[in-house]
């Protein structure tokens, strides 16, 4: 269980409430919505926001778990904050992302599916941003960067240096 | 400007058809060279801002405008239409400037004080910006001449990149929802209608390419009062971004799919399920749906006609194999996103346990065409068992990538060479992959072959969503049956035995043979993994995983023989099985590649050949790109 | 009249009820197809594959588990195509599956095993390659080797669907799922009630029980210890089934003389104590009902439903009878009562006993069992550890001739015995409430009304005027419905109730041997039944030893020494878990 953030990080529930009102309505379903919206309020899913939905929305927590763990986009540990996401779909693969992603992991450190030690960033890879024409390419937050080069990926990780 | 227009409440088709006339002449200029002013606008600047083209710095372009309008105090007459994919997504940023009609590609901030300058207030073309033919090299005006576009048959595409897609005014001048009008207008005989959606002869663009007529009966005769309807937005495929540039570029007229095919299947409510990695499709899409429904053209009593649809967007959370529907329903109802055994098929005992219908993001946007046009229209494009036209994504190692609107039945080779323009560099074709995990490649001595949903799946491939990834001599096939594998093995959801452990053994056998490990009987031993992970796996992703370690080993079984008895990678790509040296003929001694080697597996004196020291060196070929000027690092 | 269907299986034609899947129609023609993931208990999951079968005009093979039959269905279970598929799935969960088969507590009775052997798996042609994951001991009953699972999901469903604690969840996806409780927490450490249904289910070895043997054998190698053991009800009617008889034979005599082999000191009978049990019980509820307090009031003697309501109705537990379970009677009594009548030290006394029951091994250890001033249960056993330590010990179970109880606390009633099934605690409980409180013999002893297997079924009972309306759950799922029924202010007037954590009740407990006869339960029960009939004591308060008991020792049903000894507080102690 070492990976997981137990403890130490006090977890202020109220932020969940804004995110049930919105999914009140919603006869079933809602759980991922929810799970969606607490990862917004607080970067992350602690424990105990987790089981907060889980009383709430009246799902045992090991279906919670399970469905966390099951989907890329959810996290059960606090990510930086940029999130740089190395494309590994097939028209980068064959124009070498490959290259890419070690540059990236040089440059910061860290291997995909982890932040570096200043919370700044965290790489991860994804399986298609579907911006195939500009391969190689990488998202960092929500923008993409494409036509990219190993030796341009130091230049583009400092425009997010603040 | 259109965006000006008040939306208010359609009550009726006439109420309908009297915005339309309303909005129309203020679209005029993109249509007519010759049209008059409107409300003092002259020209409209189309920009394209789709995801491609903005990470290429369209917003930088259209920020430059608006500055450099603004300084010459042209503003009020120009104006920016930002529109969704146009298409040429090598060419980005690109605009198009009317009533002119002029294509610029490759722009730069810096350039646009001249555009303004001689086309807007000129009147001309600058040359320098234009799109050159690569053959004639000869600058192109209009971008429907260019090859890449001439060569298509945009039905589907046709407002993608030329209206504003955040505007439904801008959707209802183009005849938008008038294909629902007229189907609320036969919503009594709503089988006429069903007849035409079969008549269209449409099979399902996802890739398994059922027929839609005959799917959408299953749902509407099975019982129960309530049905859904879910467009399967999760567009998964590595190398498809077809449904992406759709919902970018016109997200009505998947609102208005959906909501004639809820009408003829008899679902009031409907889920669209867009995958999180794209978050400006989900945003113009909530926009749309909230502007439909403020029109009326959704929700509550359509268009005054008692009958009602609810259309709700669900954010997928990252998982491939949600593209298979019965996961995908998982999805939605909160569950991990496992695939279930059919029967029950969705048709029957879908969401919620209820009768479903699940299609596609491409497949729901051709029905408003098919309805206001007509089945025998849609129809008489494609080939006999394969109607219509298909957007392809076109990407990989090809001259012109971007998206490609062709009729079924075109050939391959007139995609890759004709729209596509070819290899990059000179290189020689490979390949192509089609169909991404699902598909397979086509070799040269394939590509004569019309594209359609048989032809491919005889040739080992199939047409998945669309997704063309053109490879070239470079590509090493076993590589990239390898590069599938990993991803299935990645996007397996773990329930089936031959998915979950068949997919990691293939994988494994793959990496030994990339990495100069393979042994006698690997290519047997995969052909028997293969054939029976196709005929045992639950659903489709796992049924379909092999496919690109069989075609690759029908195609290029000496690629593979290569790497197992030879220990050498043809493509001189696999990097545990290559060499790196210096050929001293041609080293002049000037030292950057021992510079810049990371292993210091480079020695030698200043001004003298240098070697590599094999047994330190890592492959990684920094020497290679360091030695560009001379051409004195190679590898075998 | 329900509609049928015709399908041809294997060239044979059969016509079944539309909806049976085609697993269970070629089971009516005696055509086996083997299962993994499936199993008769659960809902059909379609993930292992190995039940794959050829259905003509389809495109791949589909799995006979869940397809649906359908009129007209031609299905090959057999062909080349079928048989090739279902191999590998086999060599690919040999691959990554420990070839530890010796030393496994599954060895012979592993379906994984089993299928290798039967299809013909001769050899892995790939290398292991899952990582190595961590054992998980932290539960006092069940131990965790998920790296012996095989994703098959069973004991998930089995704990979601029927008990209805969503202990376990697949977490993670492909290659690296796992089945584990949520966050990777040891089942320890989460809502887990120990029912123990989970390591009877699981095809392999990656769910098991706790294994007390060693302890037990050294007690009783220990000149100082007297090793006393006693055996609950179900234990007689299932233990057969490891030495290869049918499920439901009685096989009480053997058993003891089993024990004696293994050098136990004296052999008791759990049957005597539930006799007790209803003496105080039903006094309890006599009370209740007079006082009108704590109605309905609810059987304890199912530990796995103890830790259910403690975890998730803790506002309720006051429903709960305050009697032990008969277990922890008998170990109360055993250290006291026996030790006195017997001139036994009970210090030097080692209370053993034999349990259909995973749940029963943490009960043993509860702070408040030790009532006798000593622990009052040093050790359980299952009736699956007793069957492997009589192999182990040489004793050939079939040839032993049968031997009886020893005496003092070795005699049993038929409503001791019907303990051991749904139903039984509320039968024998009317036996004797009925005689007691009408003071008239009764008409007909077997209330017929309230057995079978019905999840919850309920009755009113007729007690000389006084109509008592009593309701009987089995299954946790069903326990829920009872609870949530309560919650809502009791709305069927319910007054006793009965509830076991197992399905069936105590006789298809956690610990009882590995069932493969799809009606187990029902010949099991039927043996119990069986049992009762055959003895000539049938009704608790007429157990001479019982009669001795009070007269010598506690007096009065619910008296001052009653509740000292026999009847406890039950809390929630479960409220540190995740």
């Amino acid at each position: 269980m070492g990976s997981i953030a137990t403890s130490g990080h006090a977890v202020d529930l109220a932020k969940l409430e804004p995110v049930f009102d919105k999914y009140k309505d919603m006869a079933n379903g809602s759980l991922i919505p929810v799970l969606q919206g607490a990862q917004d309020a607080y970067g992350f899913l602690p424990i105990a926001a987790l089981q907060a939905i889980a009383k709430r929305l009246n799902v045992p927590i090991s279906q919670i778990y399970g469905v966390v763990t099951f989907y890329a986009q959810f996290r059960l540990v606090p990510r930086g904050k940029h999130v740089i996401r190395s494309c590994q779909g097939t028209a980068c693969h064959v124009r070498n992302s490959a290259r890419i992603l070690e540059s990236l992991k040089t440059v910061l450190g860290v291997a995909p599916g982890d932040t570096t030690e200043d919370l700044k960033f965290t790489l991860e890879t994804v399986a298609c941003i579907g911006c195939c024409s500009l391969a190689p390419v990488m998202m960092i937050d929500t923008d993409a960067h494409g036509r990219l080069r190993p030796d341009r990926v130091p230049k583009i990780l400092d425009s997010y240096s603040n | 400007m259109t965006s000006t227009i008040p939306l208010t409440r359609l009550k009726n088709a006439g109420d309908l058809e009297a915005l339309k006339n309303k909005i129309f002449p203020g679209l005029a200029l993109r249509k007519d060279p010759n049209a008059q002013p409107y409300e003092g606008v002259t020209h409209n600047i189309m920009v394209c801002c789709d995801t491609g083209c903005t990470s290429s710095g369209a917003k930088a372009i259209v920020t430059a405008f608006e500055k450099d309008l603004a300084e010459k105090g042209l503003d009020k007459k120009v104006e920016i239409v930002v529109i969704g994919c146009h298409g040429f997504c090598e060419m980005g940023p690109l605009i198009v400037v009317y009533p002119d009609d002029v294509y610029y590609v490759h722009l730069k901030p810096e350039d646009i004080p001249e555009i303004v300058e001689e086309t807007i207030k000129g009147g001309r073309p600058v040359e320098k910006f234009l799109y050159h033919d690569r053959e004639t090299l000869k600058p192109v005006v209009k971008y429907r001449e260019i090859e890449f576009y001439a060569k298509q048959n945009r039905i589907l595409l046709t407002n993608c990149g030329h209206i504003h897609p955040e505007r439904v005014t801008e959707y209802i001048a183009n005849d938008g929802y008038k294909a629902l009008a007229k189907a609320l207008s036969m919503k009594d005989d709503t089988t006429a209608l069903l007849e035409e959606v079969k008549l269209s002869g449409l099979r399902g663009r996802g890739g398994g390419g059922f027929p839609t007529g005959r799917k959408w009966e299953l749902c509407r005769n099975a019982p129960g009062d309530k049905k859904y309807i879910i467009c399967n937005a999760d567009e998964g495929d590595p190398g498809a971004f077809m449904d992406r540039s759709l919902m970018e570029g016109d997200p009505h007229r998947l609102v208005e799919g959906m909501t004639i095919g809820g009408l003829i299947i008899g679902a009031n409510e409907g889920y669209i399920y867009c995958r999180a990695e794209y978050p400006l499709a989900i945003r113009r899409l909530k926009l749309a749906i909230s502007q439909a429904e403020e029109l009326g053209v959704l929700g509550d009593n359509i268009l005054g006609s008692g009958w009602s649809f609810h259309l709700h967007i669900k954010e997928g959370a990252g998982a491939f194999v949600c593209g298979e529907e019965t996961a995908l329903i998982h999805s939605i109802e909160g569950k991990r996103g496992m695939p279930t055994a059919r029967p029950p098929f969705p048709a029957i005992s879908g969401l919620w346990g209820k009768p479903t219908n699940n299609n596609n993001v491409e497949t729901w946007a051709n029905i408003p065409g098919i309805i206001l046009k007509g089945g025998a229209w849609y129809a008489s494009y494609g080939t006999e068992k394969s109607k219509g036209t298909k957007v392809f994504a076109l990407t990989g190692k090809v001259r012109n990538t971007g998206l490609a609107e062709v009729p079924m039945g075109m050939t391959m080779r007139e995609i890759i060479f004709g729209i596509g323009g070819g290899i990059q560099n000179d290189k020689k074709f490979k390949a192509v992959q089609i169909g991404g995990p699902s598909g397979g490649c086509l070799p040269d001595s394939m590509i004569d072959r019309p594209v359609d949903y048989d032809s491919l799946i005889e040739a080992g491939a199939m047409m998945g969503s669309g997704g063309l990834v053109v490879v070239d001599e470079d590509t090493c096939m076993v590589d990239l049956a390898r590069f599938f594998l990993s991803f299935t093995r990645d996007e397996s959801c773990g329930k089936c035995t031959p998915c979950r452990e068949g997919s990691t053994r293939m994988l494994n056998i793959l990496t030994n043979i990339t990495q100069g490990k393979g042994k006698p009987g690997d290519i047997e031993l995969l052909e028997e993994l293969a054939r029976n992970i196709k005929l045992s796996s639950l659903c489709g992703l796992g049924q379909t995983c092999p496919n690109p370690i069989l075609s690759t080993i029908r195609y290029f079984r000496h690629e593979y023989e290569a790497h197992i008895y030879e220990k050498k990678c043809p493509a001189r790509q696999c990097v545990d099985l290559l060499t790196y040296f210096i050929d001293v003929e041609k080293c002049v001694g000037c030292g950057s590649c021992k510079k810049i080697c990371p292993a210091n597996a480079i020695d030698g004196n200043k001004k003298e050949p240098h070697i590599i020291d094999i047994q330190k060196c890592i492959k990684c070929g920094s020497c290679i790109d360091a030695c560009k000027k001379y051409k004195a690092v190679t590898r075998k | 009249m329900t509609k049928t269907v015709s399908i041809t299986i294997d060239n044979q034609t059969v016509t079944v009820p539309a909806g049976v899947t085609v697993w269970g129609a070629a089971r009516k023609l005696g055509i086996h197809i083997p299962t993994l993931c499936h199993h008769f208990d659960v809902k059909p999951y379609s993930g292992c594959r190995v039940c794959v079968v050829e259905v003509q005009g389809g495109r791949a093979l589909t799995a006979a588990c869940s397809h649906p039959v359908t009129d007209g269905l031609v299905v090959f279970t057999n062909s080349p195509k079928v048989r090739e598929a279902r191999r590998l799935v086999v060599e690919l969960l040999l691959a990554n599956h420990p070839h530890d088969c010796l030393t496994c507590d599954r060895n012979q009775t592993c379906e994984l095993q089993k299928l290798a052997l039967d299809l013909g798996v001769k050899e892995i042609r790939f290398e292991k390659s899952k990582p190595t994951w961590e054992i998980d001991d932290t539960s006092p009953s069940l131990v965790r080797d998920p790296n012996k699972c095989i994703l098959c999901g069973r004991c998930v469903r089995f704990c979601a669907d029927k008990q209805t604690c969503a202990v376990y969840t697949f977490a993670n996806r492909g290659f690296s799922s796992i089945v584990t409780p949520a966050f990777g927490k040891g089942l320890g450490e989460v809502h887990c009630t120990l029912c123990g249904q989970c390591s009877s289910i699981c095809p392999v070895g990656a769910i098991t029980v706790k294994d007390d043997t060693a302890a037990v054998i050294a007690a009783i190698d220990d000149p100082e210890k007297i090793v006393i053991v006693q055996t609950a009800p179900s234990v007689r009617v299932a233990l057969g089934e490891m030495f290869g008889d049918a499920p439901g034979s009685v096989v009480t005599g053997k058993m003891v003389a089993g024990l004696k082999r293994l050098g136990f000191d004296r052999v008791l009978d759990t049957n005597f104590t539930a006799d007790v049990t209803i003496m105080e019980e039903a006094t309890e509820f006599t009370h209740r009902l007079n006082a009108g307090k704590d109605i309905p009031m609810i059987t304890s003697c199912s530990p796995g439903w103890i830790n259910f309501m403690e975890m998730f109705y803790p506002d309720l537990i006051h429903h709960h009878s305050t009697c032990k379970s008969p277990q922890q009677i008998f170990g109360a009594l055993v250290k006291t009562y026996y030790a006195q009548k017997e001139n036994l030290d009970p210090s030097k006394i080692v209370s053993v006993s034999i349990m259909p029951c995973t749940a029963k091994k943490y009960e043993c250890t509860r702070p408040e069992m030790n009532a006798s001033g000593y622990q009052d249960v040093d050790y359980v056993l299952t009736t699956r550890e007793l069957g492997r330590l009589l192999k182990s010990y040489g004793v050939s179970f079939n040839d032993l001739a049968p031997l009886p109880y020893d005496p003092v606390m070795g005699v049993g009633t038929g409503a001791g015995t019907i303990f051991g099934n749904t139903g039984g605690v509320m039968e024998a409980a009317l036996r004797t409430a009925y005689e007691v409180v009408t003071k008239k013999t009764l008409p007909a002893i077997e209330f017929t009304a309230i057995r079978g297997m019905g999840g919850l079924r309920e009755a009113e009972i007729d007690l000389d005027g006084s109509k008592i309306k009593v309701a009987i759950a089995h299954g946790l799922g069903n326990a829920r419905m009872v609870m949530e029924s309560i919650k809502a202010g009791n709305p069927r007037g319910w007054h006793f109730i009965e509830v076991m954590a197992c399905p069936g009740g105590c006789i298809s407990g956690g610990g009882q041997p590995i069932a493969t006869d799809i009606n187990y339960r029902a010949k099991r029960i039927a043996g119990l039944y069986d049992d009762d009939r055959h003895l000539s004591l049938r009704k608790s308060h007429e157990n001479p030893e019982v009669q001795q008991l009070y007269t010598e020792f506690l007096k009065e049903p619910c008296g001052h020494l009653s509740h000292k000894l026999l009847h406890t507080t039950i809390h929630n102690a479960h409220a540190d878990l995740l």
